[in-house]
């Protein structure tokens, strides 16, 4: 188990990159507390792999450091990092049993054959492989592979970290959330520090107590479930997280008061805005109420999904989501009022707080 | 799902069925023909029942030359398998290195057989061949003319300069076909050089090592065009082969039945081995 720190890593996989777009990942600065669970959520294409294998050193970056508990590891071999990971596609190795394939990273590593035996069961046990175990590997369903990928990143017991990368893509929803609660108990348990990469943001917010957001090469936002919910950093954030994401506006900033199209919003802040920067307003659909007050909409939709009802609509010729109650009425003329508490105020998509 | 049964397929079939016949049954029959028949000329013939088979069976020219082709095939099979493995796992995976190697590794397969043996029988040539002066100017007595065991090696030489690219070939298909996450899960699993290449590498070339075998196996069994061009069956009978022997009696002793029998025998016996290969190793397969 250990602090990870990434010290301004950058890695192009072009020999020689030209422009920040060569990149990969752009710029990472990061630390990784012991014991912490991560979630690592991000568009596919957005260098989530490229990071991890980073970090486990399959990769060497193009650029920065990587520290293990404060030492260099940045040179140091996959082998010798004492990193587990688990890979998105199942790797199974065909001629051996499922118990060999578990055992394969315990025996590499010269642990005595009685706690193999142990540790193997031990997972065999979680995965729910019971009646697999002497059975040739090469005869299982890919999700059962899956299940073996997993454990051998699950079998080792003084590992610095566990890596998942988007390991759960290729099982069925139930046995996903099975596993996923058996990896937190782990988790409870041993205190690995674990990085769990994920395009579901569901899964990501129900698997980390810090969700770290990737964009584009770039990490734009760490924080919990609830930051990243209340106060996206960044307009990606806003859009990514939540269902439907944000809803963002272009607007004009004047003291208090932000003007979307004809409509002027008071806030409860005066952003500090530079001139020139394009400016948006980001309001979540959970935080806009429908009523016969307020600015009027245009309702192009009801989407009714059981819960609650998502209202699409057009506000100052903008499509918006809102969000509402399941009982919730919907006036004739409608009209909508944005918790003002909720708002965000962005400029070049990044977040202008109060304190900016 | 219903199996229907659907006649026309036969007619499509049709005409690989003459093809074949032409090509392979009818010149079999005829040898076959040959085989249980004697003649001495004027299209008449005589049935002679297996005696061609007892004769040549109790030959010891045959049982030397098949000793010969079997010692022989084992040989090449132990040096050029496990080398063609080597080379394909020291290939290049990217960059311009790969089509180069690949050209390079092509090249000696594209060189006709007997073009193939007269270049060795040049080049080891004592008096103007260039590895014949070499060896004699370093001292070793080197003479395929004369020694025999110097003609099996440069036999063997001269076939595994010809045809271990073959087995690299196949072995590199095989390679490539493996994902890169297969080496990254074996180095996060601290895997050792020798474990990639025994639960990952090899299970992946087991197919195509299965399809270079028997390759390598039927060829060199046939083996003729080569020994007969570099030692011509010499010295002595040290390289006569079965083919060898079979092109001696039917050509040059004009033993149109005895050679008949012998191409039947010669003919089973590659199918045999090759059925019983092909067997072991398949169900070695399945098992493992
Ligand atoms: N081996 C590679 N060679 C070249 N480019 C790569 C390679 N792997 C990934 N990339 C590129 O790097 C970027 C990040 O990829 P990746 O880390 O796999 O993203 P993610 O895991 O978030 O989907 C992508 O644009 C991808 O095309
Ligand atoms: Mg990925």
């Amino acid at each position: 188990m250990a602090r990870i720190n990434l010290d301004h890593i950058r890695h192009a996989y072009g020999a020689k990159p030209k422009s920040e777009t060569d990149y990969a990942l752009k710029e990472v600065n990061h630390e990784w507390n012991d014991g912490g669970a991560y979630a690592l959520l991000g568009p596919s294409g957005c260098g989530k792999t490229t990071l991890l294998n980073i970090i486990s050193g399959l990769i060497n970056p193009s650029e920065g450091r990587i520290l293990f508990d404060g030492t260099d590891v940045t040179h140091l071999s996959t082998q010798h990092r004492n990193i587990a990971q688990v890979f998105q596609f199942p790797v199974i190795y065909d001629t051996m049993t499922v118990y060999d394939n578990l055992a394969f990273p315990l025996r590499n590593r010269h642990v005595p054959e009685a706690e193999v035996d142990r540790r193997v069961k031990e997972i065999i046990e979680m995965t729910g492989l019971g009646g697999w175990a002497k059975k040739t590997a090469r005869r299982l369903t890919a999700d059962q592979k899956q299940k073996i990928s997993l454990g051998r990143g699950l079998v080792r017991s003084d590992v610095s970290a566990i890596l998942f990368d988007e390991p759960l893509t290729v099982i069925d929803p139930e046995m996903k959330w099975v596993l996923r609660s058996q990896i937190k108990r782990l988790h409870k348990q041993f205190g690995f520090t674990m990085v769990y990469v994920t395009h579901d943001q569901t899964e990501a917010l129900t698997f980390a107590d810090k969700v770290v957001v990737m964009y584009d090469g770039q990490i734009v936002q760490i924080g919990t479930p609830a930051e990243l919910f209340e106060r996206p950093r960044h307009t990606f954030v806003g859009y990514f997280i939540g269902s439907p994401g944000m809803n963002v506006l272009p607007a004009d900033i004047a003291g208090d008061r932000a003007a979307v199209g004809g409509e002027s919003i008071a806030l409860n802040f005066q952003p500090k805005v530079a001139a020139g920067a394009r400016i948006e307003l980001g309001i979540r659909p959970e935080f806009i109420s429908i009523g016969r007050e307020g600015m009027p909409v245009a309702i192009t939709k009801v989407e009714d999904i059981g819960r609650h009802k998502i209202v699409r609509a057009r506000f100052a010729d903008r499509p918006i989501s809102i969000i509402v109650d399941e009982d919730g009425e919907i006036p004739a003329e409608p009209r909508v009022t944005f918790d003002q508490k909720a708002i965000n105020i962005y400029a070049d998509s990044w977040r202008v707080g109060e304190e900016a | 799902m219903e199996k229907t049964w659907n006649n026309k397929a036969w007619f499509m079939v049709l005409p690989v069925l003459v093809l074949v016949a032409f090509s392979a049954v009818i010149p079999l029959m005829t040898v076959v023909n040959y085989s249980v028949q004697d003649t001495f000329g004027n299209n008449e013939f005589f049935w002679a029942g297996t005696d061609w088979f007892q004769d040549v069976l109790e030959s010891n020219r045959f049982w030397d030359a098949l000793i010969r082709n079997l010692i022989f095939s084992a040989i090449i099979l132990a040096i050029e398998i496990p080398l063609g493995i080597v080379i394909a796992l020291n290939m290049p995976k990217k960059g311009i290195g790969v089509p180069i190697c690949l050209v390079l590794m092509a090249l000696p397969l594209l060189i006709p057989w007997n073009v193939v043996g007269t270049i060795w029988q040049v080049f080891g040539r004592v008096d103007i061949g260039l590895l014949g002066r070499t060896l004699a100017s370093l001292g070793i007595h080197y003479n395929y003319v004369q020694n025999p065991l110097d003609a099996w090696v440069t036999l063997i030489v001269m076939d595994v300069w010809h045809w271990t690219s073959l087995v690299v070939l196949l072995c590199y298909a095989g390679l490539v076909s493996i994902p890169d996450a297969y080496y990254q899960a074996a180095k996060i699993d601290g895997a050792s050089r020798w474990s990639v290449f025994r639960y990952i590498q090899l299970p992946k070339m087991k197919r195509v090592l299965l399809i270079a075998f028997l390759l390598r196996f039927m060829d060199s069994f046939m083996i003729y065009t080569e020994p007969f061009v570099v030692t011509g069956g010499g010295p002595g009978n040290s390289t006569t082969f079965l083919s060898i022997d079979l092109v001696k009696m039917a050509i040059g002793q004009f033993d149109l039945g005895p050679a008949a029998a012998l191409s039947i025998i010669y003919f089973l016996i590659i199918l045999l081995l090759s059925w019983i290969f092909y067997t072991v190793m398949t169900t070695s397969d399945a098992q493992g």
